[in-house]
């Protein structure tokens, strides 16, 4: 296969496009060769059964797993590898860390740093990431906290927080770093029904406000409203990808039927 | 069942106006009996040393606070004080080592802790102590010095406390590290985080909250370890209390004076410890810092009960 795009994506690259990833750990091969594009400043999400590999796809595209075979590209980076005639060699961890900076991902578990209040959980890594001085960071901070609706917060540590408002600290804390590209791996499948709409709430915001996202959920209904795309993984593979409308509505793929009549 | 179910309506009757519960808590009659009688046995057991004639214990006192003892005290507190400090780092080190991708320093790390753990701490003192007889000199060829001039006595001491230490250490460390949440260290990694950022930043913070309390257990004993080094002539506190009376001839006397010394830091030392553990307590206890400080405060003179506190908490969240 090529490393060079083909020259149909010459003026509107997609933001995200895996081409035939392959993953295993071990003998167990989770990805089995996915094809996807994800255009800039639209909704993906990804449906699909427990352990089909959707987590493990969200993690390759940030380079938290290594593929072993396709590639992925972010605005036509390659990810994980840089080719050096026409050989691929490992990126160094300096060179993952800086590609990652262009990825924000928010963890189904929220995974906020216990030991830290709101407000430093999210100006951590922009000011020793990105070298933003403290006092830029705290205002880009208040401002994201202020848009996640918790600006009174900032003083908070996590464990004094309900899950619903973690997660909005979560996202807040992931676009403090201007990512290009948002990774949601089942953002609310950890929190109490009564908490969900507050987090989708956030999501679809920032959904309008132009953000290229892939969403990983069980919210069909937000797939529908918000998503511009769904995209349903069976087994390692994408089987079926279009918009909302017709994957949800009107399945043709025997296995997307079938999960479907389920969470429906 | 043979009594009749209550009605609620009954239920509702018996909880009207009752107020608040003042119920009769379970007594324990048994812990009562076996603390009256430790108590017996302990006064007896003290009573029989402080009346025991042949202990002369205006010797105890006026070397309590003697110029050797308290320099000796000062150099028990020195020795305890540095081999911790190299214990730490090295822990700190060798835990990294153990828990890295690198084969190698994994290797060299488990050699370590095998190494260190493996035998006793008094032979190694001994060996660092002897060590200028099978190495006359240390360093390659010119640039070589004599061992003695480097191992003094009190360097054998700190070289073999402070490298038991960090094996000790680096068990302890390597549970805390372990022992922080997985997702957080994945989350700092997908912000962009370096690894040696995610460890000092992420990680060992949080760790420290497990590792402080068997820290301060150590330092404790480490405390009570360095008494070890009286047998290579380092002049520590135990170390001057015999020199003490070899001259004079009191031993037990002088043997009390080093006990005393040993308990009264040891208790420091322990309530030291307790502070430590509350303030790395910081964001896993659901009182905010403001709260804390409000139920130290409370503490005082009225306490603040626990629904209180709940109240407080709950109100800020509410927020
Ligand atoms: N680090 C790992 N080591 C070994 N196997 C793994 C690892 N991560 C995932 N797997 C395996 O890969 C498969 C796919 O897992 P993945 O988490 O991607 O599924 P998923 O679609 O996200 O499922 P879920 O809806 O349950 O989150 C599973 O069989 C899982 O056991
Ligand atoms: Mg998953």
């Amino acid at each position: 296969m090529t490393n060079e795009l083909s020259p149909q994506y010459a003026n509107e690259l997609p933001m995200v496009v895996a081409k035939n990833v392959h993953k295993s750990f071990g003998h167990n091969e989770v990805l089995k060769g996915i094809d996807m594009e994800v255009p800039r400043g639209s909704v993906v999400s990804l449906l699909g059964a427990s352990g089909s590999g959707k987590s493990t796809f969200l993690r390759c595209i940030n380079s938290l797993e290594k593929i072993d075979g396709g590639r992925i590209w972010i605005d036509g980076e390659l990810v994980g590898y840089k080719e050096k005639n026409g050989k691929l060699h490992d990126m160094t961890e300096a060179e993952i860390t800086k590609q990652r900076i262009r990825t924000g991902m928010v963890f189904q578990q929220f995974n906020l740093f216990a030991h830290m209040t709101v407000l430093e959980n999210i100006i951590e890594a922009p000011i020793n990431v990105l070298g933003r001085t403290r006092k830029e960071a705290i205002t880009r901070a208040r401002e994201l906290l202020e848009r996640v609706g918790l600006a009174s917060h900032h003083g908070h540590y996590p464990m004094q927080l309900s899950g619903g408002q973690q997660q909005r600290v979560a996202i807040a804390r992931a676009l403090a770093m201007d990512p290009e590209i948002m990774l949601f791996d089942e953002p609310t499948s950890a929190l109490d029904p009564e908490l969900v709409g507050e987090v989708l709430d956030v999501m679809r915001g920032l959904a309008d406000s132009g953000m290229t996202m892939i969403v990983v959920t069980h919210e069909i209904g937000f797939a529908r409203e918000v998503c511009d795309q769904v995209a349903f993984l069976h087994d390692g593979q994408v089987v079926e990808q279009g918009k909302p409308v017709d994957v949800i509505g009107n399945p043709q793929h025997e296995r997307t039927q079938s999960f479907l009549s389920k969470v429906l | 069942m043979s009594t009749p179910n209550p009605r609620i309506d009954d239920l509702e009757k018996a909880a009207h106006g009752t107020g608040d519960i003042h119920s009769v808590p379970v007594r324990h009659p048994g812990q009562a009996v076996a603390g009256a009688l430790i108590v017996v046995a302990l006064g007896a057991l003290i009573w029989s040393v402080i009346t025991n004639d042949n202990i002369r214990w205006e010797i105890v006192f006026e070397n309590l606070t003697g110029a050797t003892i308290l320099r000796g005290l000062g150099t028990t507190l020195l020795l305890t004080a540095i081999a911790m400090l190299i214990g730490l780092t090295l822990g700190v080190l060798l835990a990294i080592a153990r828990l890295s991708k690198n084969r190698v320093m994994q290797t060299v790390s488990s050699g370590y802790i095998w190494l260190f753990r493996g035998t006793p701490l008094l032979v190694q003192l001994l060996l660092w102590f002897n060590l200028a007889l099978f190495f006359p000199r240390l360093g390659f060829g010119e640039l070589s010095v004599d061992t003695n001039v480097i191992i003094t006595a009190f360097g054998a001491a700190i070289l073999g406390l402070g490298l038991n230490e960090g094996a000790y250490m680096a068990e302890i460390v390597r549970g805390g590290i372990q022992s922080v949440n997985r997702g957080q260290i994945e989350a700092a990694a997908a912000l962009g985080m370096r690894q040696r950022h995610v460890t000092w930043r992420i990680v060992l913070p949080q760790a420290m909250r497990v590792i402080i309390p068997p820290i301060g257990n150590n330092l404790i004993t480490m405390l009570k370890m360095t008494s070890l080094v009286s047998v290579i002539a380092v002049p520590d506190l135990l170390n001057r209390a015999q020199a003490i009376s070899a001259k004079n001839f009191y031993v037990f006397e002088m043997l009390i004076v080093a006990t005393v010394w040993y308990l009264l830091m040891t208790t420091i030392f322990t309530i030291i410890q307790m502070q430590l553990e509350k303030r790395f307590d910081r964001g896993f206890s659901t009182t905010s810092p403001r709260v804390g400080k409000r139920l130290a405060k409370n503490l005082r003179p009225g306490r603040v009960t626990n629904t209180e506190l709940l109240q407080v908490v709950q109100e800020k969240s509410k927020e």
